[in-house]
């Protein structure tokens, strides 16, 4: 005997959810009666059964870290801008030691010793550093160890480390002025500069990764 | 679900490659499972996946994120398992066959290490068995059988995964259940 084969197209569209009512009602009509029609449809719910009972499988252990290692580098500034932005201090600090290493014991005592920025017309007595009257200083002065007197204009930063500034009445500073007096503070004031710089850097890229 | 996937492809695209491990955490056992049963081998499923999700990675700059995102990675993961079942040779076929290989390594393996009820040991017997008998299917066929019944997506899905019309991914399927019909019906 054969039937027709829009019973079996029934029983697939049947299986896909995809069926209209009507054809429904007659396709279980038939399954009443007929024999070989109901074999076929349970041996098709059958074999479909098994594959839904196949166990779920699990990726391996470390494939995610095993896709990553495997992605092409992503650009290193890209790279060390994310840890910048996670750690700012700590990327100021870290750098910041970093660059100052080993030599940082040297460096300090090195800057035990009485320095300045070398601007032409400052005048130096002893250990003081002189912004004369009337003159006009451009750029950052820097006084390591020693004072400072101000009686004409500085055109820029003015930072004293371990000593004194004097700002006489007719003096005049355009920038900032700071005084660093303890180690602490200097290793704080380096830090600052450091991440002022580093994130100078950050800023300054705006790169992805399309070509 | 694809919120988060669309925020850690954003940031992808802004050349953040951390955030593309969220996105291989959150697919790969789908991923791996997909290959998994097209190939019949744990060890080129593996393969296989990485190698999707490293081209999704590769190629994310020209994913339309206005579509699902896993739409897509199960078609680069299925194309990329069909290429490889058709470059399979002969011999390496044979091979994949012996015992000792892969699927009944693992079989054996957890038979000899644990002593396991009666049956449990049929279940696992059966499940080597319909592994088997997927593979035998003719990849077209193959692939709708496994992404319905396995990864359980809809015939809509498949449409757009496979860039098929539904009116072909419906005929494939039925002509993937009958030739399981066929194999099965002994079993
Ligand atoms: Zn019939």
């Amino acid at each position: 005997m054969s039937c027709p084969d829009k019973f079996v197209e029934y029983m697939h569209d049947f299986l896909d959810e995809d069926i209209a009512p009507e054809n429904e009602r007659e396709l279980r009509a038939h399954l009443q009666t007929c024999q070989a029609c109901e074999t076929h449809f349970k041996e098709l719910k059958k074999a479909v059964a098994f594959v839904q009972s196949t166990a779920h499988v699990k990726a391996p252990d470390h494939f995610t870290a095993g896709v990553m290692a495997a992605l092409p580098k992503e650009r290193k500034k890209v790279e060390v801008n994310r840890w910048f932005k996670q750690h700012p201090f700590l990327a100021a600090a870290s750098l910041f030691i970093l660059l100052m290493g080993a030599s940082i014991l040297s460096t300090w005592n090195q800057e035990q010793q009485f320095s300045f920025s070398k601007q032409p017309n400052l005048i130096v007595e002893d250990d003081t550093v002189i912004v004369p009257e009337g003159e006009v200083v451009k750029g950052d002065i820097v006084v390591r160890n020693g004072k400072l007197k101000i009686e004409g204009e500085v055109q820029g930063d003015v930072t004293v480390i371990n000593g004194e500034q004097y700002m006489a009445s007719a003096g005049k500073v355009t920038g900032e002025i700071s005084e660093v007096n303890e180690v602490f503070e200097w290793i704080w004031y380096h830090i600052k500069e450091t991440a002022k710089s580093t994130v100078n850097l950050g800023e300054g890229d705006k790169q992805s990764l399309e070509p | 679900m694809e919120t988060i996937v669309n925020s850690r492809i954003s940031q992808v695209l802004k050349g953040d490659q951390n955030a593309y491990g969220e996105i291989v955490e959150l697919y790969k056992d789908k991923i791996f499972q997909l290959c998994y049963r097209m190939l019949g081998n744990r060890h080129e499923a593996e393969d296989i996946a990485q190698e999707a999700f490293i081209r999704a990675y590769i190629n994310i700059h020209s994913f339309n994120q206005n579509k699902k995102f896993s739409s897509w990675i199960y078609r680069i993961a299925t194309n990329l398992c069909i290429d490889r079942i058709r470059k399979k040779k002969p011999d390496y076929f044979l091979d994949a066959e012996v015992p000792g290989t892969d699927g009944l390594n693992m079989y054996s393996q957890i038979a000899s290490e644990t002593s396991l009820p009666e049956e449990e040991l049929e279940s696992l017997e059966l499940q080597e068995t319909v592994q088997k008998e997927i593979a035998k299917l003719p990849e077209k066929y193959r692939t709708v059988i496994v992404l319905k019944y396995i990864e359980e997506l809809s015939l809509n899905e498949i449409s757009e995964i496979l860039d098929l019309p539904l009116g072909t991914v419906k005929t494939r399927m039925h002509r993937g259940r009958e030739a399981l019909r066929q194999q099965l019906r002994n079993v």
